[in-house]
């Protein structure tokens, strides 16, 4: 384990895209990372490879060159079929020993949480995980990540100086998605996989798609977000009426979840998801850094909060000062009498 | 069987203050196992309880750490392991699953480790799977139910938006999620029991391995700086009156600016 690297042999800037039956998985998150790592590598002056393994990926791997990526490294067989960690890794771990990336960026997904950190300790590289902000040092042309720290309470920029590839993991719902443009051209490239079934230590024995995912907080227009202020009594199900008037997903914050009421599939927050609408309204919330970093980059923020000196106003473009149980039934009448 | 338990102890940072200035008190958090690690412990006495185990209980800090290992013994682990020295401090991920991992291999024979899937203070995750790569385990993680077989063990993996249960050969590691158990109380009689017991400390040179891969030399990250997030974003503007007053303004407004 020597930690003495030629830094200059490693060039260009890799993104782990995840699939799902061949195809893209229906977060976004692998094309956000894609996009992002097309701004640093034009930053870089460098090229853009998607690594994709799985089975039935030539559509796939064509669809990334539209998207931004030079190059898509391949892998293709029935073992990949389903993400497992150490094939996959094993996999990633020798092209990357051969081809030598500078920057391996992987979605801060349940899988791309499992599958960094073991290529970060078997490359001997460091590894940012949950970045919500990457840029280039424009002097020293390496990769300069952020991320919360310090249970969201502060934020971190952390580099990576003397091992490579540099990695991080990155949280869904921070980067903007790329454009597709049909005229990109690039080329795809096979990786040979000589890993059989046999080889496997794990074996995947039932696979099941959750149900409470069947709503995707992340790709709402508007959200609707409960903090324990109005979880008394029955505002909780007052809020939902207000949801359904607002066509609005229901979210909430880490305590509300912790009452049962949410799912943590639509948990807003450092350990929930991140989300950005047109239009969150955040009732009963007092807004913990927790929280806000979760939903700060929503278009445009209502509060309601009884408590005039709460943290989320800094965050509201509208401000409502009450208490969520008068403040919710008068808001869902006023919406119904603007229908009329 | 044995089963070894990572853990970490934490500032429980749900309790954070801020002075005048906005700026984050760190000092004086009460120092807390982890959450998800004690779901791991509980994992672990709950196998002990069912097929008998022996469990030893690894933590690596500063020696203020060992109330967290007695209260890991008081709640039903066997042995405590305590990694500290100055060289340690300032271990990114990978430095700290380097220690850890070099620690378990002296610890001889074992058929399964346990940690937490992240830790309350830094949210990385990636210790677990970090120390499963060295060790060449098979790695189990996001576990929400854990049989153990002859020979194997199976989960209930939550992944994402897919639940899956996989199966691999012991030894092999777990990370344990909440949803996994609901750690139980230290017994009484155990927490008077727990201070009698040894706790076993190991140094740089109990665990062996190369001087550069430990502590802040050993680590591949740097940290450039610290900052308190970009506040105040936006200009709130307050919309007053009773209840049906301001939500009247308030379905105005959100009009004119065709959010609904």
């Amino acid at each position: 384990m020597t930690a003495i690297k030629d830094l200059s042999a490693y060039k260009g800037v890799w993104v782990f895209i995840e699939q799902f039956e061949g195809k893209l998985t229906n977060s976004t998150l692998s094309l956000e990372i894609l996009g992002e790592g097309r701004k640093l590598a034009d930053k870089l002056g460098t090229d853009l490879t998607a690594v994709i393994l799985g089975e039935n990926l030539e559509k796939t791997a064509g669809d990334l060159i539209k998207y931004g990526a030079n190059t898509v490294l391949v892998a293709d067989a029935p073992v990949l079929a389903n993400y497992r960690t150490e094939l996959y890794t094993d996999i990633i771990c020798q092209a990357a020993k051969e081809r030598k990336p500078e920057i391996l960026l992987v979605g801060a997904s349940a899988t791309g949480r499992d599958l960094a950190p073991r290529i970060s300790f078997r490359l001997h590289t460091g590894c940012t995980a949950d970045c919500t902000e990457l840029d280039i040092d424009d002097e020293k042309k390496i990769l300069v990540s952020t991320r919360p720290a310090f249970g969201g309470n502060v934020m971190a920029t952390i580099l990576c100086p003397d091992h490579r590839p540099q990695m991080s993991t990155v949280r869904p719902g921070v980067m903007m998605l790329p454009t597709w443009d049909e005229a990109r051209t690039g080329e795809v490239i096979k990786l040979e996989v000589t890993a059989k079934e046999e080889d496997a230590k794990v074996k995947i024995l039932e696979v099941k798609k959750h149900e409470a995912s069947a709503q995707n907080i992340q790709e709402a227009v508007r959200v609707v977000s409960a903090g324990l202020g109005a979880c008394t009594g029955n505002c909780f199900d007052q809020l939902k009426e207000l949801a359904k008037e607002l066509d609005a997903e229901i979210g909430g914050t880490r305590p509300v979840f912790e009452t049962g009421l949410i799912s943590h599939d639509v948990q807003i927050g450092q350990t929930g998801k991140t989300v950005r609408p047109e239009l969150y309204m955040a009732v009963g919330i007092s807004g913990t850094v927790q929280h806000t970093t979760g939903m700060a980059n929503s278009r445009t923020v209502v509060a309601i909060n009884k408590d005039p000196n709460a943290e989320i106003f800094k965050f509201a473009h509208y401000g409502i000062v009450g208490d969520a149980k008068a403040v919710v039934p008068a808001l869902i009448a006023q919406l119904k009498a603007s229908r009329n | 069987m044995k089963i070894i338990v990572c853990i970490k102890q934490v500032p429980d940072v749900t309790e954070v203050k801020w002075d005048e200035n906005g700026s984050l008190i760190r000092t004086g958090l009460p120092s807390i196992i982890n959450p998800n690690d004690k779901n791991a412990i509980e994992a672990a006495l709950t196998l002990k309880e069912e097929k008998g185990a022996e469990i030893t209980v690894v933590s690596m800090g500063p020696p203020q750490v060992e109330e967290a290992l007695r209260e890991a013994m008081a709640m039903g682990c066997d042995h405590a392991v305590l990694l500290t020295d100055r060289k340690f401090g300032g271990a990114d991920c990978w430095a700290t699953a380097y220690t850890l991992g070099m620690a378990i291999k002296k610890l001889g024979h074992f058929d399964l480790i346990f940690s937490g899937v992240e830790a309350m203070d830094g949210n990385t995750a990636q210790v677990g799977p970090e120390i499963a790569d060295f060790l060449g385990l098979p790695l189990l993680s996001y576990a929400e139910a854990i049989e153990v077989g002859e020979g194997t063990v199976k989960i209930h993996q939550k992944l994402g938006d897919l639940t899956r249960v996989i199966e691999g050969p012991m030894p092999a590691l777990i990370t344990c999620e909440k949803e996994l158990n609901v750690p139980r109380i230290p017994r009484m009689d155990l927490v008077f029991e727990c201070f009698e017991k040894e706790i076993k400390v190991l140094g740089m040179a109990d665990v062996d391995g190369e001087l550069e891969n430990f502590g802040l030399k050993g680590s591949p990250t740097r940290l450039r700086k610290v900052f308190s997030p970009k506040r105040a974003k936006a200009q709130v503007e307050f919309l007053e009156g009773t209840p049906k007053e301001s939500s009247q303004k308030l379905v105005e407004k959100l009009h004119e600016i065709n959010a609904i």
